[in-house]
């Protein structure tokens, strides 16, 4: 698992990689109530919004990690964005993409070393 | 900007796990653990406890009571004069052009005027009142805090530092003893619920607080759910959905200003921006402050700007708040409409990251209000 400085997290599961924000994100954010995902096959380049997420106070932009197509996401967010401050890293993920540049994945952080950055 | 002020109560926030945030010029905190939506829900359903005390607190007093309220009558145009004894009303200050220079709550508290003001506002309306009127002397209560107690259990919650509490109905007012001290305590708040706001000396905020949080029922509530309860309940935030540039019959305030002060009244006008508000009463407005519920999930905030169609170019209107409603459960919002458009039921649009997307003029409050009347 990989983490990005804006506290998104991406897990690569065979060919594509899931994304996700941190635990740590969620607890700073508070209680989401509102989730906007791409559409499906939507190529999106790397620091493109490509989600919107809304607590209680206020909506954030998520940022494409990588370079990719949208090839799934997660539509339980629409009835339930709750999921995402339930289980972030699990059930609250948002987007799966076939990343079309594997190479930007190295320039994330390893989890030692976010712990370190957030701690 | 300087240092944030630090409420009599900063010490408990911490130790309670709040985040803090600079608020209208103070450290105050936004939310604690258990976050916004579970603090907004405790309150409708049990009690929360909110600390205020960056409200100004001013005393207005003179030979009576009656000298005192014709003053302030030249400056709010509601019914100061006729409000009882021991009795709290809701009111304003306006301008010239009938902007509303702040909102607030006022109680006869026998020989003097308790007023209750916006934190934000309150240097420029203590200076404002002491120079509009020489007659009466206008102070600012430096040493007391200010505690909101509010949900359907905050009665109970409060009647066990003191029993006379229950007698009290919503806007009475009185002064009890709590935790050994005399605290001036009102039956009214800011969320909709039945509830108490208690100014209480800041050397026994934290004694008061602490004795209230020891219920089960009782959990500190932070500026979020402050602000998601209000705005369930339909009520204005000062800044935002009412301001200088709104005047009372816009804001849809008309509700407040009693026949005794319009046009025909015993004590007609005789308050800044007279003519324009007693015109507006009779004859209308091009824009009212409306009640908006978004179709959809997404939140519509502050700055969406409202169209009449899908396509139509020119803006009808703004939203002035909005976000989620966590008992309403879905958004909610509220903002300024042409008044052609601001009829309940009419289906307007608002912009959305690009989108058009439908609300509909709806009455407020969004959930009954649940006073003990």
């Amino acid at each position: 698992m990989k983490f990005t400085e804006e506290h998104e997290w991406l897990r690569t599961d065979g060919d594509v990689v899931v994304v996700g924000i941190t635990e740590h994100a969620t607890t700073q954010l508070g209680d989401l109530v509102f989730v906007e995902l791409p559409e499906v096959g939507t190529v999106v380049t790397k620091d493109e919004e490509i989600v919107v997420i809304e607590s209680v106070k206020a909506a954030s932009d998520i940022l494409a990690p990588i370079d990719g197509e949208i090839i799934e996401i997660n539509e339980a967010l629409a009835d339930n964005p709750a999921l995402v401050n339930e289980d972030a890293v699990g059930d609250g993920w948002f987007v799966k993409i076939a990343p079309s540049d594997t190479s930007q994945m190295d320039e994330y952080m390893s989890e030692a070393a976010y712990q370190a950055h957030i701690a | 900007m300087s240092e944030p002020l630090l409420t009599p109560l900063y010490d408990l926030h911490i130790k309670l796990g709040a985040r803090m945030v600079p608020f209208a010029g103070y450290s105050l905190p936004v939310q604690y653990p258990s976050g916004v939506m579970k603090e907004h829900s405790h309150t409708r359903e049990k009690a929360g406890l909110f600390d205020v005390s960056h409200m100004g607190q001013v005393i207005v007093s003179g030979a009576d009571y009656d000298t005192v309220a014709t003053a302030l009558e030249r400056l709010i145009p509601v019914d100061v004069l006729g409000l009882g004894p021991d009795r709290q009303r809701y009111g304003f200050l306006t301008d010239d052009k009938g902007g509303i220079l702040d909102d607030l709550m006022f109680s006869n508290r026998g020989d003097h005027v308790f007023i209750v003001v916006n934190g934000a506002c309150k240097a420029s309306d203590i200076s404002y009142m002491q120079n509009a009127l020489p007659d009466v002397t206008v102070s600012e209560i430096k040493d007391r805090a200010l505690l909101a107690l509010q949900g359907p259990r905050a009665e109970i919650a409060l009647s066990t530092l003191n029993p006379a509490v229950k007698s009290m109905r919503f806007m009475d007012v009185k002064s009890l003893n709590l935790v050994g001290t005399s605290c001036w305590v009102s039956r009214s708040g800011y969320t909709g619920e039945d509830g108490f706001e208690i100014s209480v000396s800041a050397d026994h905020a934290t004694v008061l607080a602490n004795a209230l949080l020891e219920n089960d029922d009782v959990e500190p509530i932070g500026l979020g759910a402050r602000d998601s309860l209000r705005l369930e309940s339909g009520l204005c935030l000062y800044g935002h959905d009412i301001d200088d540039t709104t005047t009372p019959v816009e804001g849809a305030l008309n509700w407040a200003i009693p026949k005794v002060r319009r046009l025909g009244g015993y004590r007609s006008g005789g308050f800044p921006g007279a003519n324009t508000i007693l015109r507006q009463l009779d004859s209308g407005t091009k824009r009212k402050r409306v009640g908006l519920l978004p179709s959809g999930r997404a939140p519509m905030r502050e700055g969406v700007k409202l169209y009449a169609s899908q396509e139509d170019k020119p803006s009808i209107g703004v939203i002035t708040s909005g976000g989620f409603g966590p008992t309403v459960g879905s958004p909610v919002a509220m903002g300024y409409l042409a008044t052609d458009y601001a009829t309940v039921g009419t289906q307007v649009f608002g912009e959305l990251r690009g989108s058009r997307l439908p609300l509909n003029v709806v009455k407020m409050p969004f959930i009954p209000a649940n006073f003990k009347r």
